[in-house]
Protein backbone atom coordinates (compact mmCIF):
# COMPACT_ATOMS: atom_id res chain seq x y z
CA UNK A 1 0.00 0.00 0.00
CA UNK A 2 1.46 3.24 -1.21
CA UNK A 3 1.83 6.03 1.64
CA UNK A 4 -1.62 7.57 1.76
CA UNK A 5 -3.56 9.64 4.33
CA UNK A 6 -7.18 10.42 4.50
CA UNK A 7 -9.28 13.33 6.42
CA UNK A 8 -12.82 14.06 6.88
CA UNK A 9 -14.01 16.93 4.69
CA UNK A 10 -15.25 19.68 6.27
CA UNK A 11 -18.40 19.61 3.99
CA UNK A 12 -20.08 16.76 5.67
CA UNK A 13 -22.22 15.96 8.45
CA UNK A 14 -22.02 12.79 10.68
CA UNK A 15 -24.03 11.10 13.28
CA UNK A 16 -24.09 7.65 14.68
CA UNK A 17 -27.87 6.60 14.36
CA UNK A 18 -29.08 3.37 16.04
CA UNK A 19 -25.29 2.50 16.05
CA UNK A 20 -24.47 3.20 12.62
CA UNK A 21 -22.51 5.95 11.29
CA UNK A 22 -24.69 8.42 8.83
CA UNK A 23 -23.05 10.66 6.78
CA UNK A 24 -24.53 13.26 4.62
CA UNK A 25 -22.32 15.37 2.00
CA UNK A 26 -23.34 18.95 2.55
CA UNK A 27 -22.60 19.45 -1.62
CA UNK A 28 -24.78 17.30 -3.07
CA UNK A 29 -27.02 15.98 0.03
CA UNK A 30 -25.94 12.51 -0.74
CA UNK A 31 -26.19 9.82 2.41
CA UNK A 32 -24.39 7.28 3.54
CA UNK A 33 -24.27 4.64 6.27
CA UNK A 34 -21.42 2.78 7.03
CA UNK A 35 -20.65 -0.55 8.34
CA UNK A 36 -18.40 -1.21 11.54
CA UNK A 37 -14.86 -1.81 9.47
CA UNK A 38 -16.01 1.68 7.38
CA UNK A 39 -16.56 3.69 10.58
CA UNK A 40 -13.66 2.99 12.14
CA UNK A 41 -11.78 4.26 9.00
CA UNK A 42 -13.83 7.08 8.64
CA UNK A 43 -13.35 7.74 12.57
CA UNK A 44 -9.48 7.31 12.10
CA UNK A 45 -9.34 9.76 9.14
CA UNK A 46 -7.93 12.53 11.30
CA UNK A 47 -5.15 13.77 8.54
CA UNK A 48 -2.01 12.20 10.35
CA UNK A 49 -2.34 8.73 10.53
CA UNK A 50 -1.82 6.77 7.42
CA UNK A 51 -4.36 4.45 5.90
CA UNK A 52 -1.66 1.79 6.33
CA UNK A 53 -1.73 2.11 10.05
CA UNK A 54 -5.36 2.42 10.53
CA UNK A 55 -5.11 -0.98 8.75
CA UNK A 56 -2.94 -2.49 10.67
CA UNK A 57 -3.28 -1.31 14.07
CA UNK A 58 -7.23 -0.71 14.22
CA UNK A 59 -8.58 -3.27 11.48
CA UNK A 60 -6.55 -6.16 11.41
CA UNK A 61 -6.58 -5.87 14.84
CA UNK A 62 -9.84 -5.42 16.10
CA UNK A 63 -12.53 -7.12 13.35
CA UNK A 64 -9.73 -10.05 12.30
CA UNK A 65 -9.17 -9.79 9.36
CA UNK A 66 -5.83 -10.73 7.24
CA UNK A 67 -3.42 -8.18 6.15
CA UNK A 68 -4.27 -7.89 2.40
CA UNK A 69 -8.27 -8.53 2.47
CA UNK A 70 -8.26 -5.82 5.35
CA UNK A 71 -6.12 -2.94 2.94
CA UNK A 72 -8.04 -3.93 -0.33
CA UNK A 73 -11.45 -3.54 1.40
CA UNK A 74 -9.74 -0.17 2.65
CA UNK A 75 -8.77 1.29 -0.31
CA UNK A 76 -11.95 0.23 -1.90
CA UNK A 77 -14.13 2.15 1.10
CA UNK A 78 -11.30 5.64 0.97
CA UNK A 79 -11.76 5.36 -3.12
CA UNK A 80 -15.08 5.38 -3.37
CA UNK A 81 -15.78 8.33 -0.57
CA UNK A 82 -13.22 10.19 -1.87
CA UNK A 83 -15.05 9.78 -5.08
CA UNK A 84 -17.78 11.82 -3.36
CA UNK A 85 -15.57 14.70 -1.88
CA UNK A 86 -16.51 13.19 1.62
CA UNK A 87 -13.00 12.15 2.73
CA UNK A 88 -9.81 13.51 0.77
CA UNK A 89 -6.77 11.68 0.30
CA UNK A 90 -3.38 12.51 0.07
CA UNK A 91 0.15 11.81 -0.06
CA UNK A 92 1.13 13.94 2.87
CA UNK A 93 -0.15 14.40 6.19
CA UNK A 94 -3.53 16.59 5.88
CA UNK A 95 -3.56 19.42 8.60
CA UNK A 96 -6.33 21.94 9.57
CA UNK A 97 -9.50 19.92 7.58
CA UNK A 98 -10.78 16.84 10.08
CA UNK A 99 -11.27 18.95 12.95
CA UNK A 100 -14.60 20.26 11.90
CA UNK A 101 -16.21 16.96 10.50
CA UNK A 102 -14.91 15.12 13.79
CA UNK A 103 -16.93 17.26 16.07
CA UNK A 104 -19.99 15.80 14.31
CA UNK A 105 -18.21 12.19 14.13
CA UNK B 1 -50.07 49.04 11.39
CA UNK B 2 -47.02 49.37 10.14
CA UNK B 3 -44.98 48.93 13.20
CA UNK B 4 -41.72 47.17 12.15
CA UNK B 5 -39.72 44.69 13.98
CA UNK B 6 -36.62 46.27 13.94
CA UNK B 7 -35.89 49.53 13.03
CA UNK B 8 -33.37 49.22 10.16
CA UNK B 9 -34.12 47.62 6.91
CA UNK B 10 -30.83 46.07 5.61
CA UNK B 11 -31.32 44.50 2.82
CA UNK B 12 -31.87 47.22 -0.47
CA UNK B 13 -35.53 47.92 -1.57
CA UNK B 14 -35.99 47.79 -5.61
CA UNK B 15 -38.47 50.77 -5.11
CA UNK B 16 -39.76 52.37 -2.18
CA UNK B 17 -42.10 50.64 0.47
CA UNK B 18 -45.34 52.18 1.25
CA UNK B 19 -47.41 51.58 4.41
CA UNK B 20 -50.99 51.79 3.29
CA UNK B 21 -51.94 47.77 3.94
CA UNK B 22 -49.95 44.90 5.30
CA UNK B 23 -51.06 41.63 6.51
CA UNK B 24 -49.98 39.63 9.46
CA UNK B 25 -49.43 35.35 8.44
CA UNK B 26 -49.31 33.69 11.76
CA UNK B 27 -48.36 30.05 10.93
CA UNK B 28 -46.77 27.94 13.65
CA UNK B 29 -46.90 30.36 15.70
CA UNK B 30 -44.30 32.31 13.49
CA UNK B 31 -45.82 35.62 12.28
CA UNK B 32 -44.91 37.48 9.24
CA UNK B 33 -46.63 41.14 8.28
CA UNK B 34 -46.58 41.25 4.49
CA UNK B 35 -46.48 44.80 3.53
CA UNK B 36 -48.02 46.08 0.45
CA UNK B 37 -49.31 49.92 -1.11
CA UNK B 38 -51.58 47.42 -3.19
CA UNK B 39 -55.09 46.62 -1.67
CA UNK B 40 -56.11 44.32 -4.10
CA UNK B 41 -52.49 42.14 -3.03
CA UNK B 42 -53.80 42.99 -0.06
CA UNK B 43 -57.48 41.78 -0.22
CA UNK B 44 -55.98 38.45 -1.82
CA UNK B 45 -53.36 37.66 0.65
CA UNK B 46 -56.50 38.32 3.09
CA UNK B 47 -58.73 35.89 1.55
CA UNK B 48 -55.88 33.45 1.15
CA UNK B 49 -54.62 33.09 4.32
CA UNK B 50 -58.15 33.21 6.33
CA UNK B 51 -57.49 31.50 9.34
CA UNK B 52 -53.93 32.06 9.78
CA UNK B 53 -54.26 36.25 10.43
CA UNK B 54 -53.46 38.18 13.68
CA UNK B 55 -53.65 41.43 12.82
CA UNK B 56 -52.81 41.95 16.80
CA UNK B 57 -49.41 39.51 16.77
CA UNK B 58 -45.85 41.87 16.72
CA UNK B 59 -44.42 40.52 13.82
CA UNK B 60 -41.48 38.67 14.05
CA UNK B 61 -40.80 39.19 10.19
CA UNK B 62 -41.50 41.49 7.46
CA UNK B 63 -41.63 41.36 3.92
CA UNK B 64 -41.80 44.13 1.96
CA UNK B 65 -44.28 43.28 -1.45
CA UNK B 66 -43.75 45.32 -4.45
CA UNK B 67 -46.26 44.43 -7.03
CA UNK B 68 -44.54 44.19 -10.86
CA UNK B 69 -46.21 43.59 -14.29
CA UNK B 70 -46.18 39.95 -14.43
CA UNK B 71 -42.81 38.29 -16.48
CA UNK B 72 -43.88 37.95 -20.60
CA UNK B 73 -43.01 34.02 -19.84
CA UNK B 74 -42.54 32.87 -16.30
CA UNK B 75 -40.41 29.62 -17.20
CA UNK B 76 -41.37 26.69 -15.12
CA UNK B 77 -38.69 26.28 -13.02
CA UNK B 78 -37.34 25.51 -9.23
CA UNK B 79 -36.67 28.47 -6.72
CA UNK B 80 -32.95 29.28 -6.37
CA UNK B 81 -31.97 29.80 -3.27
CA UNK B 82 -28.61 31.09 -1.73
CA UNK B 83 -27.29 33.08 0.67
CA UNK B 84 -24.74 36.30 0.11
CA UNK B 85 -23.09 37.32 3.25
CA UNK B 86 -25.76 37.47 5.46
CA UNK B 87 -28.60 37.95 3.12
CA UNK B 88 -30.65 34.97 1.77
CA UNK B 89 -31.82 35.21 -1.99
CA UNK B 90 -34.90 33.44 -3.19
CA UNK B 91 -35.18 33.48 -7.15
CA UNK B 92 -37.78 32.04 -9.78
CA UNK B 93 -39.27 33.12 -12.75
CA UNK B 94 -42.27 34.91 -11.35
CA UNK B 95 -40.80 36.59 -8.19
CA UNK B 96 -37.86 37.75 -6.74
CA UNK B 97 -36.82 38.24 -3.01
CA UNK B 98 -34.02 39.33 -0.34
CA UNK B 99 -34.51 38.79 3.17
CA UNK B 100 -32.07 39.40 6.44
CA UNK B 101 -32.29 37.09 9.19
CA UNK B 102 -31.00 38.99 11.41
CA UNK B 103 -32.88 42.20 10.89
CA UNK B 104 -36.22 40.34 10.13
CA UNK B 105 -36.60 41.97 7.10
CA UNK B 106 -36.81 41.60 3.51
CA UNK B 107 -38.84 42.32 0.22
CA UNK B 108 -40.37 40.58 -2.38
CA UNK B 109 -41.00 41.86 -5.87
CA UNK B 110 -43.69 39.78 -8.03
CA UNK B 111 -46.56 40.29 -9.66
CA UNK B 112 -50.46 40.56 -8.47
CA UNK B 113 -50.71 36.31 -7.49
CA UNK B 114 -51.35 34.47 -4.35
CA UNK B 115 -48.40 31.97 -5.40
CA UNK B 116 -45.25 33.56 -5.82
CA UNK B 117 -45.39 35.35 -2.31
CA UNK B 118 -46.49 31.62 -1.05
CA UNK B 119 -43.57 30.09 -1.63
CA UNK B 120 -41.59 33.01 -0.32
CA UNK B 121 -43.83 32.21 3.20
CA UNK B 122 -42.72 28.31 2.56
CA UNK B 123 -38.92 29.09 1.87
CA UNK B 124 -38.52 31.70 5.04
CA UNK B 125 -40.77 29.40 7.57
CA UNK B 126 -38.50 26.56 6.11
CA UNK B 127 -35.45 28.77 7.05
CA UNK B 128 -36.51 29.56 10.52
CA UNK B 129 -37.18 26.11 11.27
CA UNK B 130 -33.78 24.96 10.42
CA UNK B 131 -32.74 27.12 13.06
CA UNK B 132 -34.74 25.49 15.63
CA UNK B 133 -34.14 22.19 14.52
CA UNK B 134 -37.66 22.10 13.05
CA UNK B 135 -38.92 21.36 9.66
CA UNK B 136 -41.66 21.71 6.73
CA UNK B 137 -41.92 17.91 5.64
CA UNK B 138 -44.19 17.31 2.21
CA UNK B 139 -47.21 15.25 4.64
CA UNK B 140 -50.64 15.38 5.47
CA UNK B 141 -51.56 15.68 9.13
CA UNK B 142 -53.45 15.66 11.43
CA UNK B 143 -54.99 15.88 15.10
CA UNK B 144 -56.72 13.13 16.95
CA UNK B 145 -56.96 12.62 20.81
CA UNK B 146 -55.05 15.47 21.07
CA UNK B 147 -52.00 13.82 19.38
CA UNK B 148 -51.22 14.75 16.09
CA UNK B 149 -50.02 12.30 13.41
CA UNK B 150 -48.31 12.78 9.83
CA UNK B 151 -48.21 11.15 6.81
CA UNK B 152 -45.08 11.82 4.19
CA UNK B 153 -45.22 10.83 1.06
CA UNK B 154 -44.60 11.67 -2.65
CA UNK B 155 -46.90 12.84 -4.58
CA UNK B 156 -49.67 10.24 -4.83
CA UNK B 157 -48.70 8.21 -2.07
CA UNK B 158 -51.96 9.23 -0.54
CA UNK B 159 -51.47 12.67 1.37
CA UNK B 160 -54.53 13.78 0.06
CA UNK B 161 -56.14 10.41 0.55
CA UNK B 162 -55.86 10.26 4.14
CA UNK B 163 -56.77 13.42 4.82
CA UNK B 164 -59.96 13.53 2.93
CA UNK B 165 -61.22 10.26 4.56
CA UNK B 166 -59.97 11.48 8.01
CA UNK B 167 -62.46 10.60 10.80
CA UNK B 168 -64.77 13.28 12.41
CA UNK B 169 -62.85 12.79 15.64
CA UNK B 170 -59.71 14.11 13.52
CA UNK B 171 -58.83 17.36 12.05
CA UNK B 172 -56.51 18.37 9.41
CA UNK B 173 -53.52 20.32 9.75
CA UNK B 174 -52.68 20.20 6.36
CA UNK B 175 -53.06 17.49 3.04
CA UNK B 176 -49.15 18.63 2.09
CA UNK B 177 -46.91 20.47 3.56
CA UNK B 178 -46.22 19.96 7.89
CA UNK B 179 -45.20 21.78 10.03
CA UNK B 180 -43.23 20.89 12.97
CA UNK B 181 -41.16 22.73 15.37
CA UNK B 182 -39.14 21.39 18.53
CA UNK B 183 -39.12 22.45 21.50
CA UNK B 184 -35.78 20.99 23.72
CA UNK B 185 -36.77 16.95 23.37
CA UNK B 186 -40.25 17.72 22.24
CA UNK B 187 -42.18 18.08 18.48
CA UNK B 188 -45.12 20.08 18.08
CA UNK B 189 -47.01 19.80 14.77
CA UNK B 190 -48.83 22.83 13.55
CA UNK B 191 -51.59 23.57 11.09
CA UNK B 192 -50.58 25.06 7.45
CA UNK B 193 -52.61 27.29 4.94
CA UNK B 194 -50.15 25.26 2.55
CA UNK B 195 -52.87 23.05 0.71
CA UNK B 196 -52.49 20.07 -1.70
CA UNK B 197 -55.48 18.59 -4.13
CA UNK B 198 -57.76 19.32 -1.20
CA UNK B 199 -57.51 23.17 -1.88
CA UNK B 200 -58.59 23.90 1.28
CA UNK B 201 -56.55 25.60 4.46
CA UNK B 202 -55.62 23.42 7.33
CA UNK B 203 -56.74 24.61 11.06
CA UNK B 204 -54.72 26.40 12.59
CA UNK B 205 -54.39 24.23 15.90
CA UNK B 206 -51.00 22.52 17.15
CA UNK B 207 -50.34 19.11 19.28
CA UNK B 208 -47.78 17.40 20.05
CA UNK B 209 -46.58 14.93 17.40
CA UNK B 210 -47.30 11.57 17.97
CA UNK B 211 -45.86 9.79 14.84
CA UNK B 212 -44.33 9.80 11.44
CA UNK B 213 -46.12 7.56 9.05
CA UNK B 214 -44.33 7.05 5.28
CA UNK B 215 -47.72 6.10 3.39
CA UNK B 216 -47.62 3.46 1.39
CA UNK B 217 -50.57 1.91 -0.60
CA UNK B 218 -51.10 -1.49 0.02
CA UNK B 219 -54.23 -4.60 0.31
CA UNK B 220 -54.05 -4.90 4.25
CA UNK B 221 -54.05 -1.74 6.27
CA UNK B 222 -50.55 -2.86 8.66
CA UNK B 223 -48.08 -0.62 10.05
CA UNK B 224 -44.56 -1.78 9.79
CA UNK B 225 -41.58 -1.04 12.04
CA UNK B 226 -38.88 1.01 9.82
CA UNK B 227 -34.84 1.51 11.13
CA UNK B 228 -33.92 4.84 12.18
CA UNK B 229 -31.64 4.98 9.26
CA UNK B 230 -33.87 4.31 6.69
CA UNK B 231 -36.77 6.57 8.41
CA UNK B 232 -33.74 9.32 8.44
CA UNK B 233 -33.15 8.58 5.01
CA UNK B 234 -36.96 9.02 4.10
CA UNK B 235 -37.35 12.00 6.40
CA UNK B 236 -34.84 14.17 4.58
CA UNK B 237 -36.47 12.88 1.12
CA UNK B 238 -38.84 14.63 2.33
CA UNK B 239 -38.19 17.74 3.68
CA UNK B 240 -38.12 20.57 2.30
CA UNK B 241 -35.31 22.06 1.88
CA UNK B 242 -34.59 24.39 -0.69
CA UNK B 243 -31.12 26.28 -0.67
CA UNK B 244 -28.21 23.90 -1.24
CA UNK B 245 -26.20 25.64 1.15
CA UNK B 246 -23.65 23.64 3.00
CA UNK B 247 -24.56 24.97 6.39
CA UNK B 248 -28.16 24.60 5.91
CA UNK B 249 -27.89 20.83 4.94
CA UNK B 250 -25.55 19.94 8.11
CA UNK B 251 -28.69 21.55 9.95
CA UNK B 252 -31.48 20.03 8.19
CA UNK B 253 -29.36 16.56 8.83
CA UNK B 254 -28.91 16.89 12.42
CA UNK B 255 -32.31 17.56 12.58
CA UNK B 256 -33.70 15.10 11.17
CA UNK B 257 -31.58 12.59 12.91
CA UNK B 258 -32.60 14.01 16.17
CA UNK B 259 -36.40 13.67 14.88
CA UNK B 260 -36.23 10.10 14.14
CA UNK B 261 -33.82 9.63 17.85
CA UNK B 262 -37.10 11.01 19.74
CA UNK B 263 -40.10 10.70 17.56
CA UNK B 264 -42.15 6.98 16.68
CA UNK B 265 -41.47 6.58 13.02
CA UNK B 266 -43.76 3.94 10.91
CA UNK B 267 -44.58 2.55 7.72
CA UNK B 268 -48.74 2.99 7.02
CA UNK B 269 -49.51 0.63 4.57
CA UNK B 270 -52.87 1.47 3.98
CA UNK B 271 -56.05 0.67 1.51
CA UNK B 272 -58.05 3.72 0.27
CA UNK B 273 -60.27 3.46 2.90
CA UNK B 274 -61.82 4.92 6.35
CA UNK B 275 -60.26 1.75 7.55
CA UNK B 276 -56.58 3.13 7.82
CA UNK B 277 -57.89 5.70 10.53
CA UNK B 278 -58.38 2.45 12.93
CA UNK B 279 -54.80 2.10 12.85
CA UNK B 280 -54.28 6.10 13.70
CA UNK B 281 -55.02 6.47 17.25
Amino acid sequence: MKASYIARSSAVASRILDGEMVIMSAVDSTLFSLNEVATVIWQAADGCTPLSEIVSLRICAEFDASPNEARADAEAFVEELARHGILLVSDCPIVGVSANASENA
Amino acid sequence: MGTTVAPAVSVSTPIGASRCGSVNVEIGGISVRLVTKDPGFCDMMEQRYTGFLNPLAQPDYEFAVHIAPPPAEAPEEDARVFRKGRVWHFERGDFRAQWDARTRQGWVRQSANPYSVDTVLRIAHSLVLADEGGFLVHAASAVRNERAFLFAGISGAGKTTMSRLAPPDATVLTDEISYVRRSGPHYRAYGTPFAGELARVGANISAPLDTLFFLVQGVVNRIEPISQIAAARELLRHTLFFAHDPELVKQVFHSAIEFVSRVNVARLIFTPDVRAWELVR
